[in-house]
Order: structure tokens, then C-alpha cells, then sequence
């Protein structure tokens, strides 16, 4: 299977700079050339305080295709440091005897919109969709975050540990989406994944038609279609029209900037390949059209999101290298979704293809190890027989791939981030529940502390605050 | 003559085994009777004429049946959609046939007197795909009606057949929640005073003969007045949706002032607040067990051990709130497992304890002596997401294991590259 990486924007921005700078000393001195702040709302994250912890007598599934059936795995300093069969702990650490019990990496959720339409869904809570321009390309979902969703610390106890957190699909180009820890503090900027690359939420089919039929359009799917495409060919005409104002720079001459657009800006990014494409896109038509747009305007797609028909274009999707995103059964809520059958996800992966569970839903993050399992069992059924380590990638190192995260975590591998999950037993069951879910090495849940359990401020002083949820 | 039919263990195997009526043994199973007989290891379960003869172990002699070998299998009763629109929409948003929702008309000022037993469409491709995934009956009603009322409901099977309706006006459905309150005048204090006057008036109505000269001046209209009688006389259940602690407190205090009411509460998200007070109102609950976010500022106390709490109480729990995935209602009902439920409750959440809130529990919901023969035979526990329906029996016949999504998979499962897929018939 081949999935694109990605660079960090961070990275990008940091060199761009330098690059620019060496330009500033060039023969012909002038004034600098106007650098971009790539990353304005730099992320606060702080990893929590962690100790040495030694897990022992598990079953492990490294991520990655790995199992080993009595294993130990020593985090330390908030790094995976060791996995094997027989480890020693530092005289400091905790060492915990998971007999019967299995660890596997934290789940990474692709497609979540908590903290944007947050619960209690009342209309002040509903932040999730700009519906006001069918291309926003210009607002950042990071802005509508609310860290205050109880929804984070239900997924919490799911055993979610990242997720990308997006606009809505009302708009056919909705906004930045943005990869956070699973760590709510005080600030949208407290959450943000270290290092971790924008993405680009787009959407196919239904939704836009909808919201702009009767509002000026799009009102068809060839409408979208040429949404799309004229976004794009803004976006070329914007990127070419700075990267000229930078080569003028360099050649000497004294360029005037171009005007920032933000909303070009974003589109740029794609064209840079700073910024990831998610698109929300049910139908396999739909799905084809737009690997056909991609390649038009030189762009990848990271994934395609909610892909309820991707089983139909496994093969076009494999050869494409774009991700598939799908629920385990969520059928016909609406036409596009009428299509869907509960072994898209074996199928998908069966053909080669990147497949990734997702939840789109505050309840599905919460249980996103039995889609897996559900998936797993229905591909099996039918003679797509994939091993449970295997299976994992669905819901760590694949959505890790797809939000370019993969080198800091999404397996077990030893010094990567310890976000780590100690389950009851066997993930792929109804009735296993994560016990400890670690960030960063930290022990963010608890299952057997009711007093450690986080509370959002919301939950202070209202009915059940800190009860078992 | 007896004929053996090992279960295969393949899906394919079963998809090939002869459809007719039979007379028909399944043997070597567990059984999970959900009546007074309890569980049974390496259970025979006797099929005779559509209905359940006796749930025996060891096998007898076996002349004149079907045999069907369940070694290693578990066998429960056809589980029972709790609360569904099935046959009432194909696709819900912007598309297909919706019959679940409607808009004011001269016949309804509350909604009541709607009737979901016209709308019903065995027909519909949800149908299969939920029998396939053992459901085999169902509580259907309208979903939204923007009134006090969700008009009256029916109990119906998901034989692939002609006549769905098992009961009509099997139940009215209202809500005394957010919602509820929106529908009608935007608060509940004149939610609750519209509901109050809508059974006044059911009351009043009740064996008088109304014609079109008829002097009526109720808030409710004739139809609705006469809809609302099986209600009030306690024939019909009255279904509520509830969720915050004062809400049901509300409808406990609704049920002292109407004993004969027979009220159930849908979703009941603080239910376990009140778990006790429900117990000794002999109220009963339709709930989603993994709600456990505070959606709306009435559901703050929400948790997954909700329907541990209630059960636990004394409380009637029944599982499964869902039209398109109600085959989700046992991963659901094994979520609330995994959160206290003990593994039998929440088995009766399926079926048995559905099946006596709606009052039909006479002819289904267990395995038993003289009831229909709506059986599902499980690769093992039905409430482990792995685990699958392998074949599904209602009214005593086996049922066919296709659907429109298998046939879907089964297309695409292997694209032959010669012909297009239109010509790849699985």
C-alpha cells in the first residue's frame, strides 16, 4: 500500500524563511521580501507530566502489522522506549501486569467535529459550517474550537488520542481542518499536534447543491465540478503570481507583493503540497470525477472522506494513492448513502488501497475499535481474511499517514510519542474498554480512578458531573 | 422423512438451503429461550406449523422434521426493533419515499389521528437488510409530525411478505421533551396543558357517535379525540419521550393522576435518577444506551450506565432506537452490557421486554410453547459485534440471507473485466 507523506507545514514555513532571507542578502540589497507566516497560531501543547511506565504480560498490536502475544512495551519521557517480549523497568517506573489484557497504539480519528458543533447542539454551539460562499477556503476550524466539549473526554475513553477536527461539508471548499492532541486545555492552541499539517476540507455531492441550490448556486453536481475548478485555477493564478513577486525579488528588481487573499492562500498550500485535502465524497462517480480534477491541477488528495461507495473504485483509489475514510455499516440517510454494504473497509484493504476507520459522529469516536472489529468480522465472513494486527492500521497508522503525523505516532515503534491505549482485552469485541489511555506517555484516563476522570468546565456543577459516562 | 441439514459454516451454505415450509428441529444449540425456561445447552428447539412446539434437551426422535444442526451456534427469539419508522422510508434526506414525517392536514390538529398501518412497504429494502441481521419484528411510527403527537404506531414482521402488520394502533406516540415543547407552543407549559386537554377530550369522546354536523370545538380534532381512545382507557400504551429528571417526574405524576394510563418512556436519558420511582409507576423505557452526551441542556446527566440503573431499579429496559441500523440495537444493547447491564437483561431488552411493553409478548418475543417461530441462529453472541446472524426463521420459515446490499458485495467482491458491471448479476 502506498500513502503520500507529507511534509510539515511548520517545517515548510521555517525553511521558506530562511531561503528568503538569503535572498535579502542578495547583490541588489532592497527592502525584504514579504515572508508569509505560515503558522500564526502556533500550537501550545504541553505534554502532561509522565512517568516511566512499564506494561507487561499483554498482547500487543504494534500498529503496523506487528502482534506479539506476551509482550511489554516501556515508555518513557512521553517515547515509546522499548517493545519486546522481555523488558526491565528503570528503578522509577510504574510497572503494571496486564495479564489477559492488550495494548495497542491510540486511535486517531480522521473525522471529528468536536469542539466546532459541540454538545449541548444548541445554535451557538453550531460553528462547523461558513455556509455563507460555497468556496471558504479562508476560515480554519481551529477558530470555531470550543475545548470545552465533553465530547473530547468521551473519545478520551474510547481510547482516542488525535484527531483532525474539520469544517462541515456544506461548502465545497469548507476551511482548514487541524490535528489535535486529545489533551483540552484552555485554548484551541493548547490542543494543536505539534508540527502537524494543515488539512483541506472539501466536499462532493449532496451537501453543496443543497445549501447553495436555492442561494445562487451550485446547484448540481456539475455545478460543484465547476466550483472546484475555478477555485483551482484562481488559486494557480495566485501561487504563480508570488511565486513570480519571489523569483523578481531574487533576480533584483523591486516587485510589488501581490495583495494576500486568505482564501487563495489556503488553495496555494494545496498546490504547495503543504496542505492535505480531505473531501467528503460518497459516490464512486464522484470519487472518480475528482481524482480526475486532482490530477488536472496537480494536487493530491489525502483522503476521501465518508467514501461509502469506495468499494466500488478500490482498484482507482489504490492506483490514485488516496485514503478512503468509511464508517463500518452507516447506510442510507440519504441517496448518496444508499449504496453503502458493511465490507467496504476489508474490501478497500483488500484491494491495495489505504483504509481508514472514522466516526464523523461524537458517539461513533467513542467506539471506533468495534467499527474496526465489526469491519474485520464482515470482510472475514466473505473471505477477506485480514489479520487483527492488520486491521489496526485502520484506526492508528493509516489516519496517521493521511494527516501526516506518521513519523511522531500512529504505531508502536520505539521512539515515537507514547500515545498508547491498555485495553480490557481483545480490542475487536463489544466488551472490551480501553483501561489506561496514554498521551505523550502520560495516563490521560484511568478507567479504574473515577476521581483522575477529566471534566470540561461545562460539566462543573451540573447534573452527573464526574459520574461514570 | 427426516432430512439432516448441517448448519454450514459458510455464509454461501446457508443462502443455499431449500425455503419451504416445514416442520422443522434445530438441534445441538444454546438457546436463550428469554421465557420462564431459561437458557439451554445442547437444546433442540421443535418448529411445528409456523410456531414453537417445545424447547427440549436431549433431541428426541426426529422423524418428519427438517433437522438443522446448531452444534456451537446460539439461538435467541427474532429480536424486536423497539422503536422504528421501517416501511415508512426508504431514504431519509432530500430523496425517496418518506412516510415517516408529515405536515398539517384537516384531519389532525395534534397528530394523533394518523395511522402508520397504510404506510407501511414490506417492500422496502430495509426490510431484508435488517432481517438478514436477525430483526423480525418491529415497532414502526411516523418520526416527526411537528405536532403534540406521532400519531399511532404498528407492530410489524419482516417476513418477505404481504401483510406487514401484526397490530395497528399498537401505540401513540408524544414527547415531553425540548422538542416536544417546540411543537407545541414553544414551551413546556403549554406542552403539558395541550396534553392534558387532548386526553379531556379523548375522554369525552369516548363512545359518542360524531357526524359531519356534529357540534366539536376541542383542540384536538374529532379523529384525533377518537384516535386517543385506546389510549386513555389503557389499551393502547402512550409513548413519551423524556429526558431530564423533572420531565419524568412529571409523567410519574401523570401516571398517579391517570392510573390507567399505560405509559412508556422513550430514551429516558436521567431515567437512572428516577429509576426507582419508574419501578413502582410500572413505567417502562425505550432507550439508547450509549447516549451519554448532554445533547440538549435536559440531558446533562446522560451516562452509559443508564440502562445498568434502570434495570437494576426493577425497570422494564427495552434496547433499540433506530430505522436504517436498528441491526446496530444489539451492539448497542452489548454496550450497556459492557457498562452493567447483566448479559440476560440485556438479551430481554431485544425482545422479550419489547414485546410485552407493546403487548404482544402473547406471540412473540421468546421462545416458547405455542408462540410464533421468529428464530435467529447466531454464529455465537449476538450481542459481540463479530458475531453475525447465520440464518433467520419467521413465522416457522427459513428466510432468505440476500439483501440488496450482499447482492451489492457480491458484485463487486470480484470484477470480472470483460463486461461492465451492469451485466454482473451476483
Amino acid at each position: 500500500m502506498k500513502i503520500p507523506t507529507y511534509t510539515s507545514a511548520l517545517l515548510v514555513s521555517v525553511m521558506g524563511g530562511l531561503f528568503l532571507t538569503g535572498c535579502s542578502e542578495s547583490e541588489s540589497p532592497k527592502d525584504a521580501p514579504v515572508v508569509i507566516n505560515k503558522d500564526p497560531f502556533p500550537s501550545t501543547y504541553k505534554p502532561m507530566k509522565s512517568q516511566p511506565t512499564l506494561i507487561t504480560n499483554v498482547t500487543i498490536l504494534d500498529g503496523i502489522g506487528g502482534k506479539i502475544d506476551s509482550g511489554a512495551i516501556l515508555m518513557v519521557d512521553g517515547k515509546i522506549q522499548a517493545l519486546g517480549e522481555d523488558l526491565s523497568a528503570p528503578d522509577n517506573a510504574i510497572v503494571i501486569n496486564g495479564k489477559g489484557q492488550w495494548v495497542t497504539p491510540g486511535i486517531i480519528d480522521v473525522h471529528s467535529h468536536l469542539g466546532v458543533y459541540s454538545t449541548p447542539e444548541t445554535a451557538s454551539h453550531s460553528d462547523g459550517n461558513e455556509a455563507t460562499n460555497p468556496v471558504t477556503a479562508q476560515v480554519w476550524a481551529e477558530h470555531s474550537i470550543w475545548p470545552q466539549d465533553p465530547g473530547f473526554n468521551r473519545a478520551l475513553a474510547g481510547g482516542v488520542t488525535s484527531m483532525q477536527l474539520l469544517p462541515g461539508s456544506a461548502n465545497l471548499v469548507g476551511g482548514r481542518a487541524v490535528t489535535v492532541k486529545n489533551v483540552p486545555n484552555r485554548t484551541a492552541q493548547d490542543m494543536k499536534f505539534p508540527g502537524a499539517p494543515y488539512g483541506m476540507k472539501m466536499a462532493c455531492g449532496e451537501n453543496p447543491k443543497r445549501v447553495y441550490g436555492q442561494k445562487g448556486g451550485p446547484g448540481t453536481r456539475m455545478g460543484n465540478v465547476a466550483g472546484y475548478r475555478q477555485a483551482w485555477a484562481d488559486a494557480q493564478d495566485y501561487k504563480q503570481n508570488w511565486d513570480r513577486y519571489y523569483a523578481d525579488h531574487e533576480a533584483g528588481k523591486d516587485p510589488k507583493a501581490p495583495k494576500r487573499d486568505l482564501k487563495l492562500e489556503t488553495l496555494a498550500g494545496v498546490l504547495d503540497g503543504e496542505i492535505i485535502v480531505h473531501m467528503h465524497c460518497y459516490r464512486a462517480d464522484d470519487m472518480g470525477t475528482m481524482l480526475d480534477v486532482m490530477k488536472e491541477f496537480n494536487y493530491q488528495i489525502g483522503s476521501f472522506h465518508h467514501a461509502v461507495e469506495s468499494y466500488k473504485i478500490a482498484d482507482l483509489l489504490a492506483e490514485n494513492n488516496v485514503c478512503s475514510s468509511m464508517w463500518a455499516d452507516w447506510w442510507g440517510f440519504k441517496m448518496e448513502a444508499y449504496d453503502g454494504i458493511k465490507e467496504n473497509i476489508p474490501m478497500v484493504h483488500a484491494a491495495g488501497a489505504c483504509a481508514i476507520v472514522h466516526s464523523d459522529s461524537d458517539q461513533g469516536i467513542q467506539r471506533l475499535n468495534q467499527e474496526a472489529a465489526k469491519a474485520w468480522a464482515d470482510g472475514k465472513r466473505v473471505g477477506l481474511d485480514i489479520s487483527q494486527a492488520d486491521a489496526w492500521q485502520w484506526l492508528s497508522a493509516n489516519p496517521a499517514k493521511s494527516l501526516g503525523i506518521f513519523e511522531q505516532t500512529g504505531s508502536l515503534e520505539v521512539g515515537k510519542n507514547a500515545d498508547v491505549v491498555l485495553w480490557s482485552s481483545d480490542p475487536f469485541s463489544t466488551y472490551a474498554k480501553p483501561v489506561h489511555v496514554y498521551i505523550d506517555g502520560a495516563l490521560a484516563f484511568d478507567r479504574n480512578d473515577p476521581s483522575s476522570w477529566p471534566v470540561s468546565d461545562f460539566e462543573l456543577g451540573q447534573p452527573g458531573e464526574g459520574d461514570s459516562k | 422423512m427426516r432430512t439432516l441439514l448441517k448448519l454450514a459454516t459458510s455464509l454461501a451454505g446457508l443462502v443455499c438451503l431449500p425455503v419451504m415450509a416445514a416442520n422443522i428441529a434445530i438441534i445441538n444449540a444454546t438457546v436463550h429461550t428469554m421465557s420462564d425456561q431459561g437458557s439451554v445447552q445442547n437444546a433442540t428447539v421443535l418448529i411445528k406449523d409456523g410456531k414453537i412446539q417445545q424447547v427440549m434437551s436431549p433431541t428426541p426422535a426426529l422423524a418428519g422434521y427438517q433437522v438443522i444442526d446448531a452444534k456451537g451456534k446460539v439461538v435467541t427469539p427474532g429480536l424486536f426493533g423497539a422503536y422504528t419508522s421501517l416501511g415508512l422510508v426508504e431514504v431519509g434526506a432530500s430523496a425517496g419515499t418518506v412516510d415517516s414525517r408529515s405536515e398539517a392536514t384537516a384531519i389532525s390538529h395534534t397528530g394523533a389521528a394518523l395511522d402508520v398501518s397504510y404506510a407501511v412497504n414490506p417492500a422496502s429494502s430495509l426490510m431484508a437488510i435488517s432481517r438478514v441481521e436477525g430483526i423480525t419484528s418491529a415497532a414502526t411510527s411516523m418520526a416527526n409530525t411537528s405536532q403534540l403527537f406521532r400519531g399511532q404506531g404498528a407492530i410489524i414482521s419482516l417476513a418477505d411478505n404481504t401483510d406487514p402488520i401484526l397490530k395497528g394502533t399498537a401505540f401513540v406516540t408524544t414527547g415531553v421533551d425540548n422538542n416536544g415543547a417546540d411543537d407545541t407552543g414553544g414551551s413546556r407549559a403549554s406542552l403539558w396543558v395541550s396534553l392534558e386537554q387532548a386526553l379531556a377530550e379523548a375522554d369525552y369522546a369516548l363512545g359518542k357517535t360524531f357526524t359531519p354536523q356534529t357540534d366539536w370545538h376541542g383542540i384536538t380534532s374529532v379523529a384525533d379525540a377518537q384516535a386517543l381512545a385506546g389510549v386513555v382507557k389503557g389499551e393502547v400504551p402512550l409513548l413519551i419521550e423524556a429526558h431530564r429528571q423533572a420531565d419524568l417526574l412529571q409523567i410519574i405524576a401523570l401516571k398517579k393522576r391517570r392510573p390507567t394510563l399505560k405509559i412508556v418512556i422513550l430514551k429516558a436519558t436521567e431515567g437512572w435518577k428516577v429509576a426507582k420511582q419508574l419501578a413502582q409507576a410500572n413505567i417502562a423505557v425505550i432507550l439508547n444506551p450509549e447516549s451519554n452526551l448532554p445533547y440538549e441542556f435536559d440531558q446533562l446527566a446522560a451516562t452509559l450506565q443508564n440502562a445498568a440503573r434502570l434495570h437494576e431499579a426493577g425497570v422494564t429496559v427495552a434496547i433499540g432506537m433506530n430505522t436504517h441500523n436498528i441491526r446496530l440495537a444489539k451492539q448497542h444493547a452489548g454496550n450497556a452490557v459492557s457498562h452493567g447491564l447483566p448479559w440476560d437483561a440485556g438479551l430481554a431488552a431485544l425482545t422479550i421486554n419489547p414485546a410485552k411493553i407493546y403487548g404482544v409478548s402473547e406471540s412473540i418475543g421468546s421462545i416458547e410453547t405455542g408462540k410464533r417461530a421468529d428464530v435467529v441462529i447466531w454464529s455465537g453472541d449476538p450481542l459481540e459485534v463479530t458475531h453475525n446472524a447465520e440464518m433467520v426463521l419467521i413465522n416457522g420459515e427459513i428466510t432468505d440471507m440476500s439483501s440488496r446490499q450482499s447482492k451489492l458485495r457480491d458484485r463487486y467482491l470480484k470484477v470480472a473485466t470483460d463486461k461492465t458491471v451492469h451485466y454482473q448479476r451476483p
